[in-house]
């Protein structure tokens, strides 16, 4: 019989310990999938956050470490000074990347850092129990804005894509969705050129993730992924905002 | 080997360098900058890689993702630097991750003071991170003593798969001495590594199985397990790593315990105490965690007073009376702030409380 699909080898066979509808799965997936499209897994080495995604590594079948909260890119520059030669990335939330670890992730662009970070937003708090994160938007309710994230109290939500493409030495900055297949294609692609630009030594590279979180957004998967295209990409645009000349 | 004159922070840089470090990572703070400066031109000459990091916090965790990639590691900081890094110091001890930590320290607390202090007692010893861990520190008493330290204290950081601190301060970092360089040792090629340090996360294709490197473990049987287990590797440093030196112990009156600088401030107060009549002797803990307690079992019979004698409100005192095991009154001379006292004020200090001891 002639295989018409067969699961990554990047993948870990076993069930991940995510909420059902949540896009850590689809993204864990498409990164393992191109590591494993580019030949790169024995070579790949992965710092996960603190967070619903620290249990990553039991997913991601690459040798990864786990990392303090928010310094997942502090910890992945060191590793690069060990191994100039491997590919290395972080995969880190919103509250671990935009919140804790935003000092760790703008320096971590800002020095031009020869690794790709994957940046899961789904605009909430996962692992502790829908907290308010920076990237949580107005009127979305949190455990620690039960009437909704307001400018005056909250301030407003943190684009970290248009953050960090000011910065000269992040070479490849571009948001996706998670949504629907069609979305979802797109999203490797993406990670794919990340990959490529981080084996081609140009600088540092991220790929943010418009993500749902169905148990802490209170809303069915399907309603889900409806409103990260309807009310989160309304805020925060998908599209790549920085590509070197030629990817 | 020939002596060369060099300033402190330079020479410890240095000896980290020829200790065949891989990897340097710092921010600059004083009085401990000349480090930092030193790795920067001078680690990449030896094949390593110097980056300077955007904090303390950044630093430490740097630090931990080199070492856990299989790097030999070496950070510099002082006092209120390190109490950035404790969070990282927590994690890599939990990790089981080897590393080297110099800390030249200074006056606190908060920002404190840029001269020397030895306030950072127990931030060394009792650590400022979560949960049960232990670093072993040792506290050299000069440049000689710390460059073979800080040579020596990566094979034993990677023995015990754990942090080792060094805890110098201003007055060693800032001041010259002559000193002997050790021999260079050869950074670790990338692809020896996984010999080397087998659990290293270097990439499945340079090992069997996968390595994954992590501090998370939810079911409190498996924590307490593994705590359990770091705690067989602390016992072990505690009858392993052991180092003191002492000074007239038989026959002494009065017994100083001191460490680092004031140490050597000791040495001098003891030829003072002697020409007033007083024989004085000294205990120098050289590792402060695990705190030399048998030094005390070396006690003469005729010593009537113990004097722990720092540059803080007094922090390693507490480790004296536990040592002392209630066989001496222990005393308390200090100054702290970044003052360092004469000799001859320790030795009026001292002659004091031995009159009260005596008037008892």
């Amino acid at each position: 019989m002639k295989t018409v699909f067969a699961p990554t080898a990047g993948m870990v066979p076993t069930d991940t310990s995510y909420c059902p509808g949540c896009s850590h799965g689809v993204a864990h997936r498409l990164i393992m999938e191109c590591l494993e499209e580019r030949g790169d897994l024995g070579r790949a080495i992965g710092v996960v956050p603190i967070g619903c995604a620290i249990n990553a590594h039991h997913f991601m079948n690459v040798d990864m470490c786990e990392s303090t909260h928010g310094r997942a890119p502090a910890i992945a520059s060191g590793i690069r000074r060990v191994h100039p030669d491997k590919v290395v990335f972080t995969y880190q939330g919103d509250g671990d990347l935009a919140s804790i670890g935003a000092g760790e992730i703008v320096h971590a662009a800002h020095r031009g850092e020869k690794f790709t970070t994957f940046f899961i937003n789904n605009a909430i708090y996962g692992m502790t129990g829908g907290q308010m994160a920076p990237t949580t938007l107005i009127g979305q309710k949190a455990t620690t804005a039960v009437d909704g994230r307001t400018v005056e109290q909250a301030g407003m939500p943190l684009r970290v894509c248009e953050m960090l493409a000011t910065i000269d030495c992040a070479v490849f900055v571009e948001r996706v969705m998670l949504n629907n297949p069609a979305n979802v294609r797109k999203a490797k692609k993406a990670v794919m050129t990340a990959l490529d630009i981080q084996a081609a030594g140009l600088g540092f590279t991220f790929v943010e993730f418009l993500s749902a979180c169905p148990t802490n957004w209170g809303l069915a998967p399907v309603d889900a992924l409806k409103w990260v295209e309807t009310d989160m990409a309304a805020y925060y645009p998908v599209k790549n905002f920085k590509r070197p000349e030629g990817y | 080997m020939s002596k060369i004159l060099m300033k402190g922070n330079e020479a410890f840089g240095e000896a980290a360098i020829r200790a065949g470090v891989k990897c340097y990572f710092g921010y600059p703070i004083t009085p401990q900058n000349e480090v930092p400066e030193y790795m920067s031109h001078e680690l990449p000459k030896a094949g390593g890689a110097f980056l300077q990091a955007e904090s303390e916090l950044a630093a430490v965790n740097m630090a931990f993702g080199a070492a856990a990639a299989g790097g030999r590691v070496f950070i510099s900081t002082s006092s209120p630097g390190l109490a950035l890094m404790q969070e990282g110091l927590g994690f890599i001890c939990s990790t089981e991750v080897p590393l080297v930590a110099l800390n030249v320290s200074r006056g606190g607390p908060g920002v404190g003071g840029i001269q020397p202090g030895q306030a950072d007692y127990i931030q060394v010893t009792r650590g400022g991170y979560n949960g049960d861990a232990k670093i072993p520190v040792f506290a050299p008493a000069g440049i000689q003593e710390c460059v073979d330290l800080i040579y020596e204290c990566f094979d034993i950081a990677e023995k015990y798969r754990n942090p080792v601190m060094i805890l110098a301060d201003a007055m060693m970092g800032q001041m010259m001495e002559p000193v002997e360089l050790p021999p260079k040792k050869e950074i670790t090629p990338v692809d020896r590594i996984p010999q080397v340090k087998p659990w290293a996360i270097t990439g499945t294709g340079q090992h069997e199985g996968r390595n994954v490197i992590f501090s998370l473990r939810m079911q409190p049987d498996v924590l307490e397990a593994h705590v359990e287990h770091m705690f067989e590797k602390y016992a072990r440093a505690e009858k392993e790593l052991v180092r003191y030196n002492t000074i007239g112990l038989e026959d002494a009156e009065v017994v100083f315990v001191a460490f680092g600088t004031m140490s050597r401030l000791c040495v001098e107060t003891m030829e003072i105490m002697a020409e007033r009549g007083v024989k004085a002797g000294l205990i120098r803990p050289i590792s402060l965690w695990p705190f030399p307690e048998k030094a005390f079992d070396e006690i003469g019979p005729g010593t009537k007073l113990v004097i722990s004698t720092e540059l803080s409100m007094g922090q390693m005192i507490y480790d004296v009376k536990v040592a002392a095991k209630n066989r001496w009154p222990v005393g308390l001379i200090h100054r702290t702030g970044g003052i360092v006292p004469s000799s001859i004020e320790i030795a009026d200090r001292a002659m004091k409380l031995l009159e009260e001891v005596n008037a008892r």
